[in-house]
């Protein structure tokens, strides 16, 4: 019996992953052709994928990289593009804190938007899911995409430098992390930390070893904290 | 150490490999694996909340406004692609459509330019 509704339940995390298809398969693809233009080999390219599992973290570190920041900036500023898994974690351990421990650890290391996003709608609209189930549609969001990832990241980086040259493939990051942030920006306390974010940027653009980008990222996180406290103290918090 | 790009240099790349594998993993594992039930401090989650949408546009702002790839000179195809992807994106609030108009938008203005 809890077999066979664990099994269900794996099953439709996937089902419901399905859309996260179109996303993952191009980006990893994406990043495996960028690293090869960057110079990385495919054995290199491939690691990053499979051990870091970041899609966004691993093109900012390939960008800083090219910019030659110091490793300790590149660091800090692709952990910070992360940071939000922090929260997902935060988010789900009411749902899944009651797992065993080498079982939360490798839903740590699946922790992505896709399986987040999914998972936290089941959770809150099903709450009466076994710690099973939970565990079990979770992992489902991923049985797709995480292998996706990792072939997508393949293919690309054995394309590589087989690509054309004149695609503008410099510009192709901007605009995916621009498609990926505009939807985001749903509330005014997203929308002020974003300007104030790129304001930073631009004025702190001279500072040395890449801190333009620490500051400014900071600087967006603390404007949209307080817009967010003042929007609550108004009421009009949503 | 200055703004120029160049190729990558191995040791770094396996340092920011290994150094990203272990922190990326120490975030993600941090809340589940070790706070248990605990509620989290709610201004640290009120701040967490903005790192994705300040830190991504603050990495992009320079990118835009002084493109790499056109030796730093402000590019209007380039530019105009920027803010059709944001529009379109937060229009439709579709990844995909906002990612496509704005690669469009840039090839069809790089070909008019040209």
């Amino acid at each position: 019996m809890a077999f066979s509704t664990t099994k269900s339940a794996f099953w439709r995390g996937a089902r419901d992953s399905a859309p996260f298809v179109l996303v993952a398969g191009p980006f990893g693809m994406l990043f495996g052709v960028l690293a090869a233009e960057a110079g990385l080999k495919v054995v290199e390219a491939m690691t990053f994928s499979l051990t870091v599992f970041a899609g966004s973290a691993q093109f900012t570190a390939l960008q800083l990289m090219q910019e030659n920041a110091p490793t300790i900036i590149v660091l800090i500023s692709a952990l910070a593009v992360n940071l939000r898994v922090a929260m997902y974690s935060a988010s789900l351990t009411p749902y899944l804190g009651a797992a065993p421990l080498w079982k939360r650890a490798v839903a740590a290391y699946f922790m992505v938007d896709q399986s987040y996003a999914l998972s936290i709608v089941k959770f809150e609209t099903e709450p009466d899911l076994s710690i099973d189930e939970r565990l079990a549609y979770f992992f489902g969001t991923n049985a797709i995409i995480a292998p996706l990832w990792y072939s997508a990241t393949l293919a690309g980086a054995l394309m590589g430098s087989k690509v054309p040259q004149g695609l503008a493939l410099d510009f192709v990051l901007p605009i995916t992390f621009l498609a990926l942030i505009a939807p985001m920006l749903r509330t005014p306390a997203h929308v002020v930390a974003a300007l104030v974010a790129i304001v930073t940027a631009l004025l702190a653009a001279g500072l040395p070893y890449n801190l333009g980008l620490i500051v400014a990222g900071l600087a967006g996180m603390i404007a949209g904290a307080r817009v967010e406290v003042e929007l609550r103290r108004r009421g009009a918090w949503t | 150490m200055t703004g120029t790009t160049g190729s990558i240099d191995t040791g770094t790349l396996w340092t920011v490999i290994v150094g990203m594998a272990v922190f990326s993993f120490a975030l993600r594992f941090v809340f589940i694996g070790l706070m248990g039930d605990r509620p989290m401090p709610e201004w640290l989650m009120r701040h967490l909340r903005y790192t994705a949408v300040a830190i991504i546009p603050a990495l992009v702002a320079p990118l835009v406004a002084w493109p790499p790839a056109t030796g730093g000179e402000l590019d209007l195809p380039r530019l105009t692609s920027a803010l059709v992807t944001i529009g379109i994106g937060l229009l439709t609030r579709n990844v995909l459509l906002a990612i496509i108009s704005g690669a469009g938008t840039l090839y069809i203005l790089l070909w008019l330019v040209a």
